[in-house]
């Protein structure tokens, strides 16, 4: 062993592979340090609802054959966090629900069987907001996930349970996924770098669905180079989901080292309004100082509907959302209410008992948005939107090759704080929404603190060019720091 | 566009989810908030704009028609109703329907 | 008052594709409960559909069959609705967008008159699972082997004025999906299966009554009776000053009543929205035109080709192609034996008799096609009379064996010998010498009736095998001599 223990947790991605590769330990202790550390300080944190210790150790000493056999896979033998939101072959995936405590898939999501034929071992399953339905992961049925920059905080949701994990160095990497900003915003809150590709990129089988045309999974790394190993494992055309792009996937690492000098850079003038505080004004224009001193251009682009975001995806995401949990009935799998006197009896009680509020509310906007008389007006028209929305990038991309701004219009509030006011929650989302509605990647990247609580920098590319932003990402996190720091010794 | 205390009524009877009168005015308040945000939208002439449903404006690849079933369908069955809250000689169990 | 019935049906046809509409379990009907649905079929969290292009074909096919636009880009939105059967809570279905748009269907009744019914559109969906309720303990049992089975829905314009033509209808649409091969077509399996919109109004009014629906018809005796039931109890109704519902009704063939459903009283609000996890599916010319290229002769074409070709009234012809595999029979006997009218009466006369007794369908017929065309040959050459074929067949139904075999091992063959037949005649005419007097006296118009007599002799006395033409020649030779 010529690493002490103690630092494993803090080597990056290529680091731990190189480790491993070259025996300098072993996937088994790397494994079994991260059980440790979750031990330690996951009963505080709250990241994960489901840990497997044995069967994560069994899966590190079958990465440990391939290894020993020559086996030179990036991900091969590296522990990795996954949302409790993708399912398990015989692992509980609640999905931070009541109605799926019990809920034991007969299936792998197509992110997981990728990621373990990949030789990644599979550490446990992250916290997170009830279906995904959250900014704060407040409404998750196994109680909030704390930040580890400061634990009376949010940790941002959805994903909150997987950024505070790799935030706290509970595991190396983690998966997300995001509907309107459920991997950016927490990975923003809690200072790593999450990514959420083009919509399509990665394949939905398994992975329960939220909103079906917003929803999209991604990696939540410390580091943009990190991501980008991720990514190549994640990416690709599933025949199980044919909403999977047929686009290329060529190596997202390749680019990471290119200069980015001549790069352009827009600044929506949306982003950066009287509603943004000086405070994350600031930090975002000191992180755009860092990348015009890499060479980088910045232009002043518009995006004239954004602000139409938020309705739109209010109405969108709901609808969606109603029909899709239509499937949380009683009957098949999951809750079922007890003693139900009849069929009606057994729908309503199953389903008002099994989902939180939030996750109701949602359901009832989004079945109203879609009824007889309100189609047109509310579904239609913001069908309608998104499309003016789309057009706003669209152009914006013909002068641009990355958009940027804040993630999220502040950092980590606290645990409670905007629980009363459903909309000041869904506010929470206003910078990163417009980017699922139009399907375009975006990423966002640790950029300073304010007040001791990580910021992010949102970066926003054209369609399935996730390689360029990782690309500015990377060469940012080259000339600074903010990646690396770590809220707990 | 406000709603009515009815419209929510109506709406969760569709969507089978069960509301307690003391959740009403509470959950009244809240979806009329949100329903005011998302009432930003009525702003905007958008007659000549083809609702998007998907942001690629992809098209659907068919798929072949070929079964494909494991060997075992017996154990399949049994593996897939593991989890029911009900279930006997391979199916699921209901309360009676009536037609 | 004097009313007139309105109908327009819903037809529902279950597509022979392989697998599933939207995932990869078979559609093959029997197999033990929900070993035929996989997680997709289930809707286990996080499942998805993938959309079976056999499907969209068999679908185009049947446009293009009866003259209809076909959607270039289609779309499928979903249904919402709770019921333990149809496990998304939605059913996947198309609305705005269905792949078939509007089009005709010919009915041709048996003196070549046609009716023309509009197809309002078809469209691609999937079926639910099946609800059993035999007892569980007072519960039901949900199997989801049928659910995701490709469907069309075919909806007609009210066109339909009887419960006759509402059969003849969808006789038709059977006949055209068979004939396309898209569906087998067998209703005991509920292959094809259909709702009525009935209304009635006033002779003569042209705005319509209120209609209601009568679910899940799946016969034509049933569509028949159902309808008109259903139409006697809308006159009784209104006859009596009172109104008729809006609602969905079930036929009880036992009582041969229909019944309120009351579990679908309820309003529904089905809350339709394109499915976001199937991309619209766009239409490619040259499939449409290959597809065309493929299209086999339909029952109207081949309708046409037997009174053409073949010689057959509009309503022998019309038979006939009812059932695309009587029709096939009929022309592999036609063409063994070389009489296609001969052929056409022995299909529709013995053979379908046959089988309808012994409850057969024609692909079970103990007599193939080359054994009933070789039977007829025996007529046409004159080894046996037409008579004693009708006992030949019997026999081949019964114990099988040839034509041949069973005339040659019963002697059956007929009796041509102009000599032997004279000797009989001869006995005959030695044996009835007050009916000779009575037929030489006679005039000769009356003369046809009493000759009838002698032949029906001489057929006794060859236990039915001298040949008839021969036996009413000699006759008229002997007796008029």
């Amino acid at each position: 062993m010529t690493k002490p223990n103690t630092e494993l947790h803090n080597l990056t991605i290529a680091e731990l592979h190189s480790g491993l590769q070259q025996k300098q330990f072993s996937s088994h202790e790397l494994t079994e340090h991260f059980l440790q550390r979750i031990a330690q300080l996951d009963t505080e944190l709250n990241c994960f609802i489901s840990v497997d210790a044995e069967r994560a150790l069994m899966l590190a000493d079958e990465a440990d054959q391939r290894l020993a056999n020559g086996d030179t896979a990036d991900l091969l033998g590296i522990p990795i966090a996954q949302k409790d939101i993708f399912c398990t072959r015989g692992m509980r995936t609640s999905c931070g629900s009541k109605m799926l405590d019990n809920f034991i898939p007969p299936y792998d999501a197509t992110v997981i069987a990728r990621m373990q034929q990949a030789g990644a071992v599979m550490l446990g399953k992250t916290n997170m907001d009830e279906f995904a339905m959250g900014s704060s992961n407040e409404t998750s049925y196994y109680g909030p996930v704390k930040n580890p920059w400061n634990t009376n905080t949010v940790p941002g949701g959805s994903s909150g349970g997987s950024a505070a994990a790799v935030a706290a160095r509970l595991a190396p990497a983690a998966t997300g996924t995001d509907t309107g900003g459920s991997i950016r915003q927490p990975a923003a809150l809690c200072g790593i770098t999450g990514l959420k590709p083009t919509y399509g990129r990665v394949s939905r089988y398994g992975m329960i669905a939220f909103a079906s045309s917003l929803d999209q999974g991604g990696p939540m790394t410390r580091s943009a180079a990190d991501a980008a190993v991720l990514l190549n494992t994640m990416v690709g055309h599933d025949p199980l989901d044919s909403t999977s792009a047929h686009a290329e996937c060529s190596d997202f690492t390749k680019q990471l080292p290119k200069s980015i000098k001549g790069l352009r850079i827009g600044l929506p003038k949306e982003y950066f309004d009287q509603r943004l505080n000086t405070a994350m004004a600031d930090k975002v224009h000191e992180a755009l100082q860092q990348l015009t001193a890499l060479g980088a251009e910045l232009v002043d682009i518009e995006l004239p509907n954004s602000a139409l975001s938020v309705p739109a995806y209010y109405v969108i995401a709901p609808a969606e959302a109603s029909s899709n949990l239509s499937r949380f009935d009683g009957v098949r799998y999951g809750y079922r209410c007890e003693n139900p006197t009849d069929l009606e009896d057994m729908y309503t009680r199953t389903r008002s008992e099994g989902f939180g509020d939030e996750v109701k509310r949602r359901i009832l906007v989004g079945a109203y948005a879609l009824s007889a008389g309100y189609y047109d007006a509310y579904y239609r028209k913001a069908q309608q939107i998104r499309r003016l929305i789309k057009e706003d990038f669209v152009k914006a991309f013909e002068k641009v090759d990355v958009i940027a701004g804040p993630t999220s219009p502040s950092p980590a509030f606290a645990l409670g704080a905007k629980q009363s006011d459903p909309v000041e929650m869904y506010l929470e989302d206003i910078y990163t929404i417009a980017v699922n509605l139009a399907g375009l990647p975006g990423m966002s990247i640790p950029a300073g603190f304010i007040d001791e609580m990580p910021v992010g920098l949102q970066l926003v590319g054209n369609y399935f060019d996730e390689s360029t932003i990782l690309n500015t990402a990377h060469q940012y996190q080259q000339v600074t720091d903010w990646h690396q720091r770590s809220p707990i010794d | 566009m406000t709603i009515s205390k009815e419209q929510i009524i109506q709406t969760a009877k569709l969507a089978r989810v069960k509301l307690n009168d003391n959740e009403m005015d509470d959950i009244t308040q809240r979806l009329s908030s949100i329903l005011e945000l998302v009432d930003q939208m009525q702003a905007v002439d958008t007659s000549a704009v083809e609702p998007m449903a998907n942001s690629l404006d992809a098209v659907q690849i068919l798929r072949t028609d070929q079964v494909d079933e494991p060997a075992d369908k017996i154990a399949r069955r049994n593996e897939l109703l593991e989890g029911a809250p009900a279930c006997e000689d391979g199916l699921f169990l209901v309360p009676r329907v009536i037609d | 008052m004097q009313w007139e019935t309105v109908i327009g049906l819903e037809v529902h046809v279950q597509l022979a594709t392989q697998s599933k509409i939207f995932s990869g379990s078979s559609t093959a009907f029997g197999a033990a409960p929900n070993t035929q649905a996989n997680a997709v079929d289930m809707a286990m969290p996080g499942t998805l559909p993938v959309a079976n292009e056999q499907a969209f074909h068999s679908a185009i096919l049947f446009g293009l069959a009866i003259q209809a636009d076909i959607t270039r880009t289609s779309v499928f939105e979903r249904k919402n609705y709770f019921y333990p059967d149809l496990p998304k809570g939605y059913q996947t279905t198309q609305l705005e967008k269905p792949i078939v748009g509007a089009g005709t269907i010919e009915l041709i009744d048996g003196d070549n008159n046609i009716r023309n019914v509009r197809i309002h559109h078809a469209h691609l969906e999937e079926d639910a699972g099946k609800s059993l309720h035999e007892d569980f303990h007072g519960m039901t049992g949900i199997d989801l082997n049928r659910a995701g089975t490709p469907l069309i829905e075919i909806v007609t314009e009210p066109d339909m004025r009887s419960a006759a033509e509402a059969v003849a209808c969808f006789k038709k649409i059977h006949a055209i999906v068979t004939y396309l091969g898209i569906s087998d077509g067998d209703m005991s399996q509920g292959s094809l299966r259909c709702d009525a919109n009935v209304s009635i109004r006033p002779v003569g009014s042209d705005t319509l009554g209120t209609r209601t629906e009568t679910k899940n018809l799946n016969s034509f005796k049933f569509i028949e009776k159902a309808i008109n039931v259903e139409v006697a109890r809308q006159i009784d109704l209104l006859e009596d000053g009172k109104s008729i519902t809006q609602e969905t009704r079930l036929y009880d063939s036992e009582k041969n009543e229909t019944r309120s459903m009351r579990s679908k009283e309820e309003a529904n609000d089905y809350r339709y929205f394109p499915c976001p996890d199937l991309l619209p599916v766009v239409i490619a010319e040259e499939t449409i035109t290959a597809l065309q290229n493929s299209m086999p002769e339909l029952p109207d074409q081949k309708m046409l080709r037997f009174q053409n070709d073949y010689g057959l009234s509009a309503y022998d012809a019309g038979l006939l192609v009812e059932d695309r595999t009587v029709a096939e029979f009929f022309e592999a006997v036609a063409q063994q034996c070389q009489d296609p009218k001969l052929a056409a009466n022995w299909v529709m006369g013995d053979l379908l008799a046959y089988l309808n007794k012994a409850d057969l369908s024609i692909g079970q017929s103990p007599v193939d096609a080359r054994a009933l065309g070789h039977l007829i040959t025996r007529i046409i050459d004159q080894t046996i009379s037409g008579k004693i074929a009708k006992q030949v067949f019997e026999v081949m139904c019964g114990d099988g064996g040839t034509a041949d075999e069973i005339i040659e091992t019963q002697g059956l063959k007929q009796l041509s010998d102009s000599s032997a037949i004279e000797a009989l005649i001869d006995q005959v005419i030695a044996n009835s010498a007050p009916q000779v007097a009575q037929y030489r006296a006679a005039e000769p118009d009356k003369r046809k009736k009493l000759v009838g007599y002698f032949v029906g002799q001489v057929m006794k006395m060859s236990q039915g095998q001298a040949n008839p033409g021969e036996v009413n020649r000699i006759l008229a030779q002997k007796l008029n001599a």
